[in-house]
């Protein structure tokens, strides 16, 4: 019965932490920020020579209506998804992870060079890839781990500039046949790509309703149930956040800095390394490593934690909508429109997610600092001059 | 009406100010005369402090009237305040370490540097008040004291004709607040100029002012000649109630005879003898080049209370945050109840029974952002396995205890810790270290910032700890609050211990001459001179 006092307060608090006094203002003000962000990009496809209406249901075609697309947005979503859990549990410790893009790209290497070495039955070897994509993606943002800790050196500039050293790894990897290099040589064409993964390696797919949707998918999700569970749940949740809060007093109370931050970094880093290897198996990308193949998967993923805004299940709805721009814009060629509109209709759409959340910041501190009545001057200055 | 000798520097009428749903300032008047010194009496919170920013131009007000010199003005800025004439000397230093004093006295001015002209005006000033400081001296090396005399000087460079002093005494020992007090006489009496002295204690409006206002949550409540005043009405009009004038509240309206009297008439306790339950062995902590404790050696027995006497900036900060694991020490040992504690491990201190309130809850006494009932379970947060399920009923009973044992006043356990208010933060600080059962508590600054009722609650735990057999470590700039609580007192210098001494045998001359530097040593001394 206490158990169930607790799921109560449990609930209760989750209801309180969305019905707030401000509700309506925020209602409002999402209305307000996302259809202007729509009436912009109906301009904007407008103004390129294309037909609002006509973009709009291209990427609904794309992305839910036609033939098993929504299968494939919920396997695009999977990679995001992936990215976006570990990055989030990383911001609520403290940390300020962006190399998601050069971590996922690190792991899928590691995940490609065992994919087609590693013999066995597939589901072994789909699980040595996906452990060797954590272990890559873990060890790329280990390096940062590893100078914050060793010399304090800030991990938003680590893990930033190592994604730039990740593309010219790849590309050396590409080149080097004991490494990633294709060493099919009956290929024409296997310069600059990898060896194309066998069929056994790749994920198995779940089909409903004339949609096959990538396990991967189902792997992101049971993982942002777990982290769910052990931010909310466990003593390790609540010394996160204490680290993330308050350093020092976490410091005070036996959470050293050090290792905790260093894991949840390396953490971080590791699901990123397992979206990449869920890429290279499932079917949201090619099922050989080429340069490029991260195809900011890692920025997206970014993109998707932050406006999740430090709940890991709100990433799940926030990366089927960034998944739905994905697979929608393939659609668009038919419209006339470039497929690059997407990437500005979801720039103005996390433009439009973020504002409503930093206006009300700012109100609240403008009422705190602000004098109550500041309408009335001073000092009547005119019944002075006169 | 007035005559224009006797018209007011600074007219204050119906100044309000309200933060939100607070009202800081009610409607209040003042008025600062040249040739006086205006004492502002008030407790923390009575809103001292917001009636001085609205002179200085920091902060505006909501409704009300400026005068200076008979002329309606409107202080939009301190660089206004300034050409007004108005210059204020703030409780926290504006000072740059690294610099010289007279580099120091010309930081921010527009006009082309002139060491030469700029060291003569440093000693001119301190010739004409008595404020002699050496301007090549860097201001790092300076103690507390002579930084505030150059904070003065800055002040008075551009010649204010009204004076504000925020609690300047709280960084000054007894001595130096004397010259600090001879200081403002001469600046009214032969220099013509307004003073405000801003304070909390009694003792330094009767002695110190010739007019004085009290303010109690934010209004006038009585103002006039300070020798129209006795101890007793200045003490009710600031708390608003009775007042004993002895005990706790005497600690804490700062009247230093009478808590001296008591100390002198309390019974020798014979020396204890109960176990040692802290003890700190040569520590050295050494920061940007300098010890900033320079071997410190404390015994604190169980049951006993031991003061840290010392003006502010002398190691106490740091001693602190070595017995909360924040820092490890350089060299020497903290061992408590006999085992060596490794310092700076994270919740070391903790574990080995030490209870800390730290002199900032904020720093590393809370979490703001979490529940109260989180921040009252934050020792078993970071104690044992990670993987374990968070007991939340558990740690919910606990917190409605405790919430009730201690008269916290919030919303419930759930509350954001970040909504209560200032005294209620430090019970829930209080309450999270006492229920540890510690067996040392160390007590940083614990009464700053807090009304007169909280320093009592305060002074009532500390002892009962101290009963119940705990070793307090109480660390105040506060001489009265050492005085009145500690057992032993101990005196702080330049991250050393100068001096120790039984409550019953204080002495303040002493102690004071202590917190200035003077060794035990150099006083036998200075006697032997005289004999």
């Amino acid at each position: 019965m206490s158990d169930g006092e607790d799921q109560r307060s449990l609930v209760a608090r989750f209801v309180a932490r969305f019905v707030t006094r401000d509700i309506g203002v925020m209602i409002g003000l999402y209305v307000v920020s996302l259809s202007s962000a729509l009436a912009v990009s109906a301009l904007l496809v407008a103004g390129t020579g294309g037909s609002a209406s006509a973009v709009f249901a291209a990427l609904l075609d794309g992305s839910l209506r036609s033939q098993g697309a929504w299968g494939l947005t919920l396997t695009t979503a999977a990679p995001l998804l992936l990215v976006a859990v570990g990055t989030i549990v990383a911001t609520r410790a403290g940390l300020v992870n962006i190399g998601q893009e050069g971590q996922l790209l690190i792991g899928t290497c590691f995940s490609a060079y065992f994919a087609v070495r590693v013999g066995g039955p597939g589901w072994f070897v789909i699980t040595v890839a996906l452990l060797a994509g954590a272990v890559g993606g873990g060890a790329w943002a280990g390096v940062a781990a590893g100078l914050r800790a060793w010399r304090n050196v800030p991990e938003v500039l680590t893990t930033l500039l190592l994604t730039f050293v990740a593309f010219p790894l790849l590309t050396y990897g590409l080149r080097q046949s004991w490494l990633l290099k294709d060493r099919d040589t009956e290929r024409l064409n296997q310069l600059n790509s990898g060896e194309k993964l066998p069929a056994k390696v790749n994920l198995p797919d779940l089909d409903i309703f004339g949609n096959s949707i990538d396990s991967g998918f189902f792997v992101a999700v049971g993982l942002a149930f777990l982290l769910t569970v052990m931010v909310g749940r466990t003593v390790l949740g609540s010394r996160i956040d204490m680290l993330g809060f308050n350093p020092r007093a976490a410091q005070r109370f036996g959470v050293s800095a050090g290792p905790l931050s260093a894991a949840v970094l390396i953490g971080s880093g590791a699901t990123a390394g397992v979206a990449g290897a869920v890429l290279l198996t499932g079917s949201a990308a090619s099922d050989r490593l080429v340069f490029g193949f991260s195809g900011n998967f890692g920025w997206d993923g970014l993109l998707v934690a932050l406006l999740a805004r430090n709940r890991v299940m709100l990433a799940i709805p926030m990366a089927f909508v960034f998944a739905m721009l994905r697979t929608g814009s393939s659609f668009l060629a038919a419209t006339g429109v470039d497929r690059k509109m997407t990437d500005v209709v979801q720039a103005l759409l996390v433009l439009a997610l973020l504002l409503p959340p930093a206006l009300l910041f700012i109100r609240d501190r403008r009422r705190s600092l602000a004098p109550s009545n500041p309408v009335v001057p001073l000092a009547p200055i005119a019944v002075e001059v006169s | 009406m007035v005559s224009p000798t006797e018209q007011s520097a600074v007219s204050v009428r119906g100044l309000t100010k309200r933060y939100g749903e607070v009202v800081a300032c009610s409607q209040i008047d003042l008025d600062l005369k040249r040739g006086e010194i205006h004492g502002v009496l008030g407790e923390n919170g009575a809103g001292k402090s917001t009636l001085m920013k609205v002179l200085i131009g920091l902060v505006q007000p909501d409704e009300g009237t400026i005068d200076v010199d008979g002329e309606r003005c409107r202080i939009d800025s301190p660089s206004r305040a300034g050409s007004l004439g108005i210059g204020m000397v703030h409780q926290h230093f504006s000072l740059v370490d690294e610099l010289r004093v007279w580099e120091n006295v010309v930081l921010g001015e527009h006009e082309r540097l002139d060491a030469k002209h700029a060291r003569g005006l440093v000693t001119s000033i301190g010739e004409r008040y008595g404020l002699t400081v050496d301007p090549d001296a860097r201001v790092g090396d300076l103690t507390a004291g002579l930084r505030q005399r150059v904070e003065i000087i800055k002040c008075l460079r551009r010649d204010p004709s009204i004076v504000i002093f925020d609690e300047p005494t709280s960084v000054l020992t007894p001595q130096e607040s004397e010259q600090l007090f001879e200081v403002l006489r001469v600046a009214v009496e032969r220099e013509g100029k307004a003073v405000a002295l801003v304070s909390h204690k009694l003792d330094e409006i009767r002695q110190a002012t010739d007019t004085v206002t009290i303010l109690r949550r934010g209004a006038v409540v009585d103002h006039g000649p300070t020798n129209r005043f006795d101890q007793q009405s200045l003490a009710q009009a600031m708390v608003g109630r009775e007042v004993s004038l002895r005990g706790d509240q005497a600690a804490a309206l700062g009247l230093t005879e009478a808590v001296l009297a008591e100390a002198g008439a309390a019974k020798r306790r014979p020396s204890s003898t109960a176990a040692t339950v802290l003890s700190v062995d040569g520590a050295v902590l050494g920061r940007y080049g300098h010890r900033v404790l320079d071997g410190v050696d404390i015994n604190l027995r169980a049951g006993e209370i031991v003061g840290i006497a010392g003006v502010e900036g002398n190691g106490q900060v740091e001693l602190a945050d070595v017995l909360s694991s924040l820092v490890p020490l350089s060299a020497g040992t903290v061992s408590v109840d006999g085992r060596v504690v490794v310092t700076g491990r994270a919740g070391a201190m903790a574990v080995a029974g030490i209870g800390m309130i730290p002199e900032d809850r904020h720093d590393a006494g809370c979490v703001l952002s979490m529940s109260v009932a989180e921040n009252l379970a934050l020792g078993s947060i970071g104690r044992g396995r990670a993987l374990r399920r968070m007991d939340r009923v558990a740690m919910r009973n606990d917190a409605l205890r405790l919430i009730d044992h201690y008269e916290i006043r919030c919303a419930g356990p759930d509350a954001p810790f970040e909504s209560l208010s200032g005294g209620n933060q430090q019970r829930v600080v209080l309450a999270r270290e006492l229920s540890a059962q510690p067996k040392v508590l160390v007590a940083s600054q614990p009464t700053r910032g807090l009304d007169v009722g909280a320093i009592e609650f305060m002074g009532e735990q500390l002892r009962a700890a101290a009963h119940d057999g705990v070793g307090v470590l109480l660390i105040s700039s506060e001489l009265e609050e050492i005085l009145h609580l500690a057992d032993r007192i101990l005196v702080m210098h330049s991250g050393r211990i100068v001096g120790a001494m039984d409550r019953s045998n204080a002495n303040v001359e002493r102690i004071g001459l202590m917190m200035g530097g003077v060794t035990l040593d150099q006083m036998a001394d200075a006697t032997g001179q005289h004999v």
